[in-house]
């Protein structure tokens, strides 16, 4: 009975800025050290990869370029999950951690176009096609670009919050877009491989270096996520303190010069 | 929701020069166009349907910003939100968006014909871009309605809306251009993306009034 009634308070204790700064603060070394080791394994993994029989060595660029597109479209779902947080409960943990993650997910979606267009030079002949997969994952670029516009144009960060999360939500149309349009259109971009009704159809000896390279990364997006929530709080803070300062110092300027407006007839 | 309507739609005729400012930004685009790429009058009837949709786009979005602007500066736009209670707020927004859309876009849709013959294109294509413009350019504004209400507080919102908006209407615009090359070419279909088309501006008519809704709300509180 009490622990069904500790739980929850448990669950949102995390929402309290300063609990989860203080939450952050214990797991990121961990987790930073946790995404380096996994990266480092991942990274051993891709090298002792054998190479593809057609495509000789490229395929390495698999190992990035893979996370890379994943972690774009899980980093917007999470902002939209974020979005769903900052228009329904209102908390501004939701804020922050939706206006932290655009910056990292248009990192993460540059990174995905430009190893893609680095595969696809040697493999179909071309930087860049437009094709259904490319054209939706530039979109989803030029979102991120318009949410950052957005949310760095408003100057009250709840207003601006909440702007940008009406235009993610929108956006989460595209999501579904992406990853389907590959099987809704015929697409110079190969069709889901890994995760398919029936088994993968990677080779193990390069899937398992491929999940491991995944998970580093995805352990490296929490991290950096971490860190970006924990310094946009810390601005926030800053911002807050600096407006009390020069509020008190105004207030002092005025009794200052009342002392001596006060003290002017006794002269 | 009439009145509204006939508001609106006066409001927008009047104001700064009115429809007639967007028919010249759009045939200025069309005239640069054959300065830009020659005048191979083959190579402009080809690109024709597909210059006709990017200069409606572009006009369509350079009026968005004063959807919401105008009643945000006289304080109507505050009265309209506190109505709400009786008429549901999309509602209104949806009334707005079709006056809007009639006042600036439709004599765009209308022009489209004449600019048609200076691109050097054949009746078909003429009336098929002129067909696939009416359909989906309420989309475009219906887009635009959640792009213009977002950036409503904002001093120099004019900029941001077109950035906002512009990735979303990249569906209205390939599948808008896809249908009108459809009733030209003999290999492409017309009827399937053209119903998409027609799908996609329903589906916006629902999305973007509650969208722009829920942002007007955010934006007063």
């Amino acid at each position: 009975m009490t622990d069904t009634a500790a739980q929850p308070t448990r669950l949102l204790d995390l929402a309290n800025p300063t609990r989860f700064l203080s939450l952050a603060g214990a797991l990121l070394p961990w987790l930073a050290g946790l995404s380096a080791l996994v990266l480092a394994v991942g990274l051993t993994m891709s090298f002792n990869a054998p190479d593809d029989y057609q495509q000789g060595m490229t395929v390495k660029i698999m190992f990035i370029h893979v996370p890379f597109a994943w972690l774009s479209m899980m980093c917007y779902t999470l902002m939209a999950a974020s979005s769903v947080g900052t228009l329904v409960w209102r908390h501004p943990l939701a804020d922050v951690s939706a206006k932290a993650a655009a910056p990292i997910g248009a990192a993460f979606t540059a990174l995905a176009l430009i190893t893609g267009s680095l595969w696809g030079q040697p493999m179909w002949g071309t930087w860049w096609v437009w094709d259904a997969r490319l054209t939706s994952v530039f979109v989803l670029f030029l979102m991120y670009l318009g949410i950052i516009a957005l949310s760095r144009a408003l100057d009250d960060p709840a207003k601006s919050a909440r702007a940008a999360a009406v235009l993610t939500l929108v956006g989460f149309i595209n999501i579904p877009i992406i990853k389907f349009s590959v099987d809704w259109w015929n697409t110079l971009h190969q069709p889901a491989s890994v995760l398919r009704a029936g088994g993968s159809a990677i080779d193990p000896s390069l899937l398992r270096p491929l999940l491991v390279m995944a998970l580093g990364f995805t352990l490296l997006f929490f991290t950096l996520h971490m860190m970006a929530m924990r310094n946009e709080i810390w601005r926030r803070r800053v911002i807050a303190m600096r407006r009390m300062a020069a509020r008190k110092a105004d207030r002092n300027d005025a009794v200052a010069s009342e002392a001596i407006f006060s003290k002017d007839p006794a002269a | 929701m009439t009145a509204l309507f006939i508001r609106d739609f006066r409001l927008a005729l009047r104001a700064g020069g009115g429809a007639l400012v967007g028919i010249l930004f759009f045939l200025a685009v069309i005239t640069v166009v054959p300065f830009g790429v020659g005048p191979d009058l083959a190579l402009l009837s080809r690109i024709g349907p597909a210059m006709l949709w990017i200069g409606a786009l572009l006009a369509a979005l350079l009026g968005l910003d004063r959807l919401f602007q105008a009643d945000r500066d006289d304080g109507s736009l505050d009265l309209l939100i506190m109505a709400a209670d009786r008429h549901m707020l999309s509602v209104t927004v949806l009334t707005k968006c079709l006056a809007h859309w009639t006042a600036t876009v439709l004599p765009l849709v209308i022009a489209s014909p004449l600019l048609g013959l200076f691109m050097n294109m054949t009746p078909t294509a003429i009336g098929a871009t002129a067909l696939t413009l009416l359909v989906g350019t309420p989309a475009i504004t219906l887009i635009g309605a959640a792009g213009a209400a977002l950036a409503v507080s904002l001093p120099r919102g004019g900029l941001l809306v077109s950035v906002i908006v512009l990735p979303l209407t990249i569906p209205v615009l390939i599948f808008g251009v896809s249908a009108a090359y459809g009733a030209v070419t003999e290999s492409a279909p017309f009827l399937a993306p053209f119903l998409i088309l027609a799908a996609i501006t329903l589906f916006f008519a629902v999305i973007g009034p509650l969208a722009a809704a829920a942002a007007l709300k955010f934006s007063t509180d």
